[in-house]
């Protein structure tokens, strides 16, 4: 199974198309931190000009932990287009090329290489999150420095103490990492049905575009759909950044107001990602293999 | 006829006798304020907004004749009303820019005071009109209300102890008016649903309160000027 795995890495690193998601996102996270570098107050300035009439912020707003929170904002809903390049393409590939059935006529079980294929792909994942992480939480806390996050959210404004983050960046890559999960088991899981990898590279994404705009609009019909969609649970790494408060309004440290929605759509990602890895299995132990 | 002049006279006298009593005692209690050349105060700050989270943090004052005020959170970010907590009671009486007008006695937290209505002289002053509520025995402004152009209408309430020979409060309650806030969900990327307020509820949203908990003071050591640059 080790081999299995290494054999499988060392496919998804030889190709150049591994990385094309790593320099775009390199690109990206840097175009932004550049941006935010030259004209952050301006920009600051835009974000507050909601309570800015009634009150003054004195301190570092635009610091490390807001710049992050920023990107993930607007990556984690384009990270799964670059994951599902690979992740869909980790069977309909060998398809193609016709390694496929070659590969299943070696002394290994469909599970074994189904379950090998998969974890490489998770892999994949992680390594792309922890570039994130590198690049959008560590380079932006040494270009920007540290100081209070202050963010927005729909009714409110959280202001969390500079010791109280670091912890929720944890938290939120942590469940970042099931999201992504969830949208390589949907790849790796259509990816089963092709034998070419531009077929579910891009009925992946479609889903995902699909589902992300149902979930985002708020029409009575559709709500009462959202909270059966995974796109839904996966942007609730957020409620990490939502802390209680006490009696008199004050943040208490080391707090989640709703842990409860954060333990939910982990449960609703975690069951996504065994569902579309058991149709996998299914289907394909099921599959005559001709390519 | 006579007795029609003679009560408008006696009325008009006394307006006027009233008038400069309360001119009399806005000077003593000026004066017992003008002790204070300057000061460095540490405390607690805590910020009751409706739609703000924010947590307690340790903040310091820095006041300096005759109105340099800054309030600095010691490591963080400070997030105040608009005019509000930068207006101390120093700054408030300080001049001769005021009418002051009695407008009688009221009780606040047990304490017996005067009602002093100041109404500024100068058209340019941001303040419309403020009133203090005076503890004539301890020459102490117990309560302020101040109404700007500007910054909408707070007020501000004060209890003393260590340092009350100085007029500087031990605690400051600042309560002013706050405007209605909302983010799109699309903007924010939420996607749960909003929570829905009552009437009351909404009332309560509007209204917001910071609470500075003063811990000691430094006085009339001298505060560099660049302090409140």
């Amino acid at each position: 199974m080790y081999k299995l795995l290494q054999i499988e890495l060392y496919k998804i690193f030889r190709r150049p198309r591994t990385y094309i998601s790593f320099a775009a996102i390199t690109a990206l996270i840097g175009i932004i931190q550049l941006g935010l570098l030259r004209d952050g107050e301006a920009y600051v300035g835009f974000m507050m000009s909601n309570v800015a009439q009634t009150f003054s912020f004195d301190g570092k707003i635009l610091n490390g932990y807001l710049v992050c929170y920023v990107l993930l904002q607007l990556l984690l809903v384009h990270v799964p287009l670059l994951i599902a390049l690979i992740a869909a393409d980790m069977i309909s590939g060998e398809a193609n090329m016709g390694t496929l059935r070659l590969m299943l006529t070696k002394p290994i079980s469909r599970t074994s290489f189904l379950l090998a294929k998969f974890a490489a792909s998770a892999i994949y994942t992680f390594l792309l999150l922890v570039w994130i992480a590198i690049l959008a939480l560590f380079v932006s806390m040494f270009l920007f420095g540290t100081d209070d996050m202050v963010i927005q959210k729909t009714n409110y404004i959280v202001q969390l103490p500079v010791g109280d983050v670091f912890w929720r960046y944890v938290g939120a890559f942590g469940f970042a990492l099931l999201a992504m999960l969830t949208v390589a088991s949907l790849g790796f899981f259509l990816s089963n049905f092709a034998e070419n990898s531009i077929g579910p590279i891009v009925a992946t994404m479609s889903v995902i575009i699909f589902f992300t705009i149902l979930s985002t609009m708020s029409i009575p019909l559709f709500q009462k759909i959202q909270p059966f969609l995974f796109t839904t649970h996966m942007v609730n790494w957020k409620e990490f950044f939502d802390p209680q408060v006490n009696s008199e309004n004050a943040v208490i440290p080391g707090t989640i107001q709703h842990t409860s929605r954060i333990i939910n759509s982990a449960f609703v990602l975690v069951l996504h990602i065994i569902g579309f890895f058991v149709a996998t299995l299914y289907f394909f132990n099921k599959k005559d293999v001709l390519s | 006829m006579r007795l029609f002049i003679l009560t408008a006279l006696l009325f008009v006298f006394q307006s006027i006798a009233f008038g400069q009593d309360m001119a009399a005692l806005v000077n003593k209690v000026k004066a017992k304020l003008d002790k204070v050349n300057d000061y460095v105060a540490e405390g607690n700050m805590k910020t009751d907004v409706a739609f703000i989270k924010a947590p307690v943090g340790r903040v310091k004052v820095y006041f300096k004749k005759p109105n340099h005020f800054k309030l600095k959170r010691d490591g963080g970010i400070s997030i105040l009303p608009k005019g509000g907590v930068t207006v101390n009671m120093s700054t408030l009486v300080s001049g001769n820019d005021f009418v002051a007008v009695a407008a009688g006695e009221a009780i606040v937290n047990n304490i017996k005071t005067k009602v002093i209505k100041l109404l500024p002289t100068s058209d340019n002053s941001d303040v419309v009109l403020s009133t203090i509520y005076v503890d004539e025995a301890k020459l102490l402004i117990i309560k302020a209300s101040t109404t700007t152009k500007e910054n909408g209408s707070f007020e501000i309430e004060m209890s003393y102890g260590k340092y009350v020979d100085f007029a500087l409060p031990d605690k400051v309650n600042f309560s002013f008016n706050t405007k209605d806030y909302k983010m799109p969900k699309g903007v924010a990327l939420e996607f749960e649903d909003e929570e829905k307020y009552t009437e009351t509820e909404k009332i309560k949203r509007k209204k917001g309160r910071v609470q500075i908990t003063y811990s000691n003071y430094t006085i009339n050591q001298g505060i560099a000027d660049t302090i409140f640059k």
